[in-house]
């Protein structure tokens, strides 16, 4: 932990978000604060021969110089003007005072996600906003994320800052009515985060799957509301289960039939107490049903069986938050586990139209035709299914199962 | 059946690309096509020059026009395109909406009008 270079890649994973809020907090501007913050970082690699005890302080004080001189001089801002200013003092009262300011900065992070998630800014750029201004990952990382070209997603995100800054986007925790109005879009934002396939990322998956997490516990802690416990107890259930999703050949495994022992049991737990605690306030949502629904499939782990009953029931108090296709179809899954394939099929009878071109619609038809003994047709809704997947993952299960249908 | 992908952008969009940033868009592309190999569905792909270095050719009027140019000045131009071969629009419109190219242009999908679906192998 001594290598400067190594300390310094540390804290920009943990605390590059405190950071940037703390910074931008006053004026605003993400940008700026990014910039001042690399600036800060690029010195913190020069001048450290070992680090400072505190190297999050350390590079508070320095970005923070340095953002002050750039905003008093940002009519002729140039970068040699910069690296002319005068170095910032560190001093050990200073120190002090921005170990408090961190402590307290928790509460500016979330300022931070209401901006990031704010409903002025275009839906499609709040989670990459999010991930990139309060987790701090690189651009290019959360492009490959989106498979999209970084050129295309820079762009949108520069747009976005400028729009905060200069629609003067406040940074505050709205509260009352409009936190109500505002919380669903940082949960929403906070999801996709959670939901993105992590594994374009390479070896940062799990790392960056709990910075998801970390953000859902950080909304619980300021604002427990149960819609935000229960999107943490999602995101943990979620997490809980990672070890246990994939096969060696990178083959998806259904969650009925997943290994429990590699499910990771105190994550398992988290999620079992904030989904606890959401319940007593005896409001559902969206984000508290999903939780319920990975606890009653969780529940295995005590009684060794899937309660489909229950599962199927809390889909349709789940459809009436959130009235989905893949919703509607795992519902008919649960269904056809409970009671048969008519009542699977006859859950689906009112969206056949919609479903045509939804993969797991086929895939599902195909479980329940095959239910039927109806093999042929079985054969054909796989097909379907595979020709409308385009995860690999996802694919294999698919393409192995129609392969075992061929034997029959 | 096999459809292509035309892929239209505005090429201004692109005009302050860095070398890196060039460098992760062809990786970008270079997963979609494994992606798309992986499924089985991949045929054909190219990365087209600029539509300014077009040259346009017709012998409409009875005698071989030659025009430098594109055949239409439009504000997003062609810049590449795939084809695949799946089983129909459903499963090519599955496929265009992850091309990267749909996040910063237009990707239109069109069916080949060949005999056999433009599939010399196709029963």
């Amino acid at each position: 932990m001594s290598d400067p270079r190594s300390v310094a890649a540390e804290v920009a994973r943990r605390s590059y978000g405190r950071l940037i809020a703390l910074l931008s907090a006053t004026t605003g501007d993400i940008s700026m604060a990014e910039d001042a913050l690399a600036e800060a970082f690029a010195r913190a690699l020069q001048k450290w021969t070992t680090p400072p005890s505190n190297p999050e302080a350390w590079l508070l004080t320095v970005a923070r110089n340095i953002h002050r001189d750039r905003r008093k001089s940002a009519a002729e801002r140039t970068r040699t003007s910069l690296e002319d200013a005068p170095e910032a003092s560190v001093g050990p009262k200073e120190r002090l005072l921005e170990e408090a300011l961190l402590a307290a900065n928790e509460d500016r992070r979330l300022k931070l996600l209401f901006v990031c998630a704010h409903p002025a800014i275009a839906e499609s750029v709040r989670t990459p906003l999010m991930l990139q201004t309060v987790l701090g990952l690189d651009a290019a990382l959360v492009a490959n994320l989106y498979c999209m070209p970084a050129a295309t997603l820079s762009q949108r995100l520069v747009r976005a800052k400028r729009k905060i800054r200069d629609s003067k986007i406040p940074f505050r925790i709205p509260d009352g009515g409009e936190l109500e109005e505002r919380l669903p879009f940082v949960l929403e934002a906070i999801y996709g985060a959670y939901a993105l396939d992590w594994t374009r990322a390479d070896s940062l998956e799990e790392d960056l799957r709990g910075e998801a997490l970390f953000l859902a516990s950080l909304v619980c802690e300021t604002l427990a509301v149960p819609e935000a416990l229960g999107l943490f107890s999602l995101l943990a259930f979620s997490a809980a289960r990672q070890p246990a999703r994939f096969d060696l050949e990178g083959a998806v495994i259904a969650l009925e039939e997943q290994e429990m022992d590699r499910w990771h049991a105190p994550l398992f737990r988290a999620g079992e107490r904030a989904l606890a605690q959401a319940s007593m306030a005896r409001t559902p949502g969206r984000f508290q049903l999903e939780a319920a629904i990975q606890a009653a499939h969780m529940s295995r782990r005590r009684t060794g069986v899937t309660p489909w009953k229950e599962i199927a029931a809390l889909y349709d108090g789940l459809l009436s938050f959130a009235p989905t296709r893949g919703a509607l179809v795992a519902r008919a899954a649960a269904l056809l586990s409970a009671h048969g394939p008519d009542a699977a099929l006859r859950s689906l009878e009112g969206n056949l139209a919609e479903l045509q071109d939804f993969q797991p619609y086929w895939a599902t038809l195909a479980h329940a035709r095959l239910e039927m003994g109806e093999i042929e047709e079985a054969k054909a809704a796989l097909g379907r299914a595979i020709s409308l997947c385009t995860e690999h993952s996802l694919r294999l299960v698919l393409e192995r199962k129609l392969e075992s249908l061929r034997t029959l | 059946m096999r459809y292509t992908f035309l892929l239209y952008s505005d090429p201004s969009d692109f005009k302050d690309v860095t070398e890196e940033e060039m460098q992760q868009q062809l990786e970008v592309f270079g997963r979609y096509i494994a992606d798309l190999q992986t499924a089985g569905v991949f045929v054909d792909t190219d990365w087209l020059q600029p539509a300014m270095t077009a040259t346009s050719v017709s012998l409409k009027t009875g005698s071989k026009q030659i025009q430098d140019g594109p055949f239409a000045e439009t504000k997003e131009t062609l810049g590449g395109y795939f084809v695949v071969d799946v089983p129909d629009l459903d499963a090519a419109l599955a496929w265009a909406a992850k091309c990267p190219a749909a996040h910063y242009g237009t990707v239109e999908v069109r069916a080949s009008a060949m005999p056999e679906g433009g599939n010399p192998h196709a029963s």
